[in-house]
């Protein structure tokens, strides 16, 4: 097969929110750049967000982003990084408003600033009450915010590869990356896009679940891609299982509908959240309230004719606020589960929606990895940011409206970081390894000629139900090992997948088989470094590391503050510190997390 | 579980191996946790890998999924299932060239799209803070912004069919006059000459066809109209 190749000082793959924010980077850089995806830009994932995007404003009430800083590592469970957490936070204000002056809808408050509602896990003073940090345009934030951002490309004349699929990352024998081979689906053609800088943003992997809100295309490529390039994955563990998915369609529901005053219930109308966390209720952290609704599931307080949903009720709220402020709710109420929310309330169950680890990256959005005596050393040339990466502001749970404000901070560092870097390189292009390149085509070769191979569709199927079943809510030991040789077995199967359709021409049988080689990549990762983490931490609670006494909520400070790095090869599991000191800031100090 | 079979005839064209299209005759069983007709196409593409059609989100945002459905446009994830009886014909999007099977070539929709600077212009120096809006004049803009991008209404245009390279199109006047409709932007003058010809904004004879399939209920219409009253004003 001939692969044709084409040289860019830059290469951008994925064109949701991380992905465009970069390229504006690029664009003002005057560096020859080429933005990949495989859907059209306003397509991708971004755009389902809803409830908003995070910054202390303070347009509404008083806030700071030291109180931004402290609401987001206490949600990590102290996970996270608190250098890149505290930059992300500082930064907030700067790329929001940012975003208004490229035209993004905001909604307003009467004063004609941005609009903004409360939130889970965000508050005033250092935890003390709900906060409105939430920048909102209605209940379509992420449409609005990708659609901004795609038209201020245009404006930028950003130049786009659109429904090319990013196959793999050319990387040398120094560990040097060298940019990406990319399929062409219209046509079939190959091509190895060369390039100084090779920036990640290709999403999450939501879709190795089941039951998930992520849309068709989060398949994980990006990690995928990586991982075969023998870079580690970090974290992988912690899932976020966003509380209100419409039941039995997993679509979602945005937080901020509880933001606006709604309630979840159970069967008996109570609003058990009371019990849970008697201060925040129902604007408790996300796998907070994903615990509590599955507790009252399982206790045998969920509503329906096999009591396995709760019900999030907004009958109290004026009609006027809600076709204001969440009309898109509203429709998909009707559309998903037959309830209109004005006069009936919303089934919902806790579904799989945000991967919190990715990519290893530092705050620059450099790709790093372990080398010599140090953990984290740049890759050179590799950049990663939104989804994909882990820098690590979410750490062991991602509180809502800090991705988007993630894509937009971190979309702008990657880029920033990316042009420095090739302006300062004095050097040419290096030349394209033929082994890299390769090793790609052996892979199409295999898809091409296989026969009699496993089923794509049910080899899928089986992957979302093993991760489902294993991995889920709440974990369980013995589950997780039975996981682990469940989901490698799935393994062997995806690497013997077969596709009846070998058209050249926009062939999505063979798009779904290679998005399939990158989502068991994630799968495994995820199950692996869950199966190995002996604690219970923000999303990633396990029956064998209850509440006690010594360790609160199951939380092991002692052996498991740190995070996972899981590598391909071998399925090898390694470890590296949180980085507990802030950039100008005090530490934030370790102790029980409760809202 | 109760399941029934549905029948559908599908538009069916590979270029690489087809010398024409033709309508493919294709049944699959759905059960009750099948709600929508991109549900049933997923079950039909599970059968034959080679059925080729866009799409993402599957919650009507993404705007990928549009397609001629019984002879009309509309997204395949938020048609009902319950609404659909007896054979469902498929069909790729009118009016635009076909790539393969219920995938259309969307480069004249995006250009269209792009010829009218779907982007803020303000050319003042950008203040420390947002610049600022009433509610009021941020209500302008609801029922504009949402659009998707899907083509179901431009497609749907008999003006966009004859004239796809000079009529811009319900879903590019649509985001003109977001842009015009918007106090941040200072173009207003500048889209309107951009807009003043037979052709670009002119060609809409309010058949309103792209009102009536609008998955999101947007009305193209009532803004092409109000541009319109605009480009008359500005002669007075």
């Amino acid at each position: 097969m001939k692969v044709t190749k084409r040289t860019f000082d830059a290469v951008i793959v994925g064109a949701g929110g991380a992905g465009l924010r970069a390229a504006l980077q690029l664009a003002e850089s005057g560096l020859k750049t080429a933005v990949i995806t495989k859907v059209f830009p306003t397509r991708s994932h971004t755009v389902a967000a809803q409830g908003g995007v995070a910054a202390s404003l303070g347009n509404s009430e008083e806030d700071h982003w030291h109180w931004h800083m402290y609401d987001t590592v206490k949600g990590s469970d102290w996970l996270g990084d608190q250098d890149s957490i505290e930059f992300m936070c500082r930064k907030a204000n700067e790329v929001v408003i940012e975003l208004e002056h490229y035209g993004m809808p905001f909604d307003r408050t009467d004063a004609g600033k941005i609009y903004q509602r409360p939130f889970g896990g965000h508050m005033s003073n250092f935890g003390e009450k709900p906060v409105r940090r939430s920048c909102a345009a209605a209940d379509r934030t992420g449409h609005a915010m990708l659609h901004a951002l795609y038209q201020r490309n245009v404006r930028a004349n950003t130049q786009f590869f659109v429904e090319w699929m990013a196959l793999d990352l050319i990387r040398d024998a120094e560990g040097e990356v060298l940019g990406v081979t990319a399929l062409e689906m219209e046509t079939g053609e190959i091509v190895a896009f060369q390039s100084k800088a090779t920036i990640f943003a290709t999403g999450g992997a939501g879709r190795i679940y089941y039951s998930s809100t992520n849309a068709f295309i989060n398949t994980g490529d990006g990690l995928g891609m990586a991982a075969r390039a023998g870079i580690p994955l970090e974290d992988m563990e912690f899932w976020q299982f966003h509380p209100t998915g419409v039941a039995g369609a997993g679509v979602l529901i945005t937080e901020g509908v509880r933001g606006e005053g709604g309630i979840l219930r159970n069967s008996a109308g109570e609003r058990f959240m009371e019990r849970y966390a008697p201060n925040a209720k129902d604007l408790a952290s996300r796998d907070v309230v994903s615990r509590a609704m599955t507790t009252e599931i399982n206790e045998g307080r969920g509503c329906g004719p096999h009591k396995d949903f709760v019900l999030l009720d907004i009958t109290h709220l004026d009609p006027k606020v809600i076709m204001q402020r969440l009309p898109g709710i509203r429709e998909i109420s009707i559309q998903f589960a037959g309830a209109d929310p004005i006069k009936e309330p919303i089934p919902v169950v806790p579904t799989a929606h945000y991967q919190m680890g990715g990519i290893p990256t530092n705050y620059h959005g450099q790709v790093v990895a372990p080398r010599g005596n140090s953990m984290s050393v740049a890759v050179p040339g590799f950049y990663a940011a939104g989804e994909c990466a882990c820098a690590s502001v979410h750490g062991a749970n991602r509180l809502g409206t800090n991705s988007l404000l993630d894509l937009l901070v971190f979309g702008k560092s990657a880029g920033e970081t990316a042009v420095e870097d090739v302006k300062k390189s004095t050097k040419a292009h290096k030349a394209l390894p033929q082994e890299a390149i390769d090793r790609t085509l052996a892979r199409l070769a295999r898809l091409d000629t296989q026969k009699d191979g496993a089923d794509a569709h049910q080899t899928r199927l089986t992957l979302q139900r093993t991760m489902q079943n294993h991995c889920g809510v709440f974990r369980f030991a013995d589950k997780l090992k039975e996981g682990v040789t469940k989901i490698l077995e799935v393994q062997q199967d995806v690497q013997r997948v077969a596709i009846k359709d070998k058209s050249k021409v926009f062939n999505t049988a063979r798009i779904e088989a290679i998005e399939l080689e990158n989502l068991i990549e994630v799968a495994v990762s995820t199950m692996i470094s869950a199966e190995a983490r002996k604690e219970s931490r923000g999303a990633h609670v396990r029956d064998d590391a209850p509440d006690t006494a010594e360790h609160p909520n199951g939380r092991d400070d002692d052996n498991w503050l740190k995070h996972s790095l899981w590598f391909k090869e071998g399925n090898r599991l390694d470890y590296k510190s949180v980085k507990l000191t802030p950039l100008t800031v005090d530490t934030i100090e370790l102790k029980k997390r409760a809202y | 579980m109760t399941t029934r079979t549905m029948q559908f005839k599908i538009y069916r064209y590979d270029p690489d191996r087809d010398d024409k299209p033709y309508m493919q005759d294709i049944s699959v069983e759905v059960d009750a946790t099948d709600r929508k007709l991109l549900d049933a196409m997923v079950k039909l593409k599970a059968k034959d890998d080679t059925l080729s059609f866009r799409r993402s989100c599957r919650e009507g945002v993404c705007g990928s999924d549009a397609l001629n459905i019984n002879g009309r446009n509309g997204l395949a994830c938020l048609t009902d299932l319950r609404d659909l009886t007896g054979t469902v014909v498929l069909r790729p999007l009118p009016g635009l060239p076909v790539i393969r099977d219920l995938i259309v070539d969307m480069t004249q929709f995006f250009k269209q799209y792009h010829s009218i600077k779907p982007y803020l212009i303000n050319n003042d120096p950008p203040p420390e803070t947002e610049r600022l809006q009433t509610p009021e004049e941020r209500d302008e803009l609801n029922g504009v912004y949402e659009c998707i991008l899907c083509a179901c209404c431009s497609t749907s245009c008999p003006s966009f069919w004859w004239n796809p390279d000079k009529f811009v199109g319900p879903a590019g006047l649509l985001q003109a006059y977001r842009f015009i409709a918007d106090t941040r932007d200072q173009a207003t003058s500048e889209r309107l000459d951009n807009l003043e010809d037979p052709y670009r904004l002119f060609r809409c004879h309010t058949i309103m066809n792209c009102v009536d399939v609008c998955p999101k209920g947007l009305n193209p219409t009532r803004a092409i109209g109000k541009i319109k009253d605009m480009m008359v004003r500005r002669v007075i």
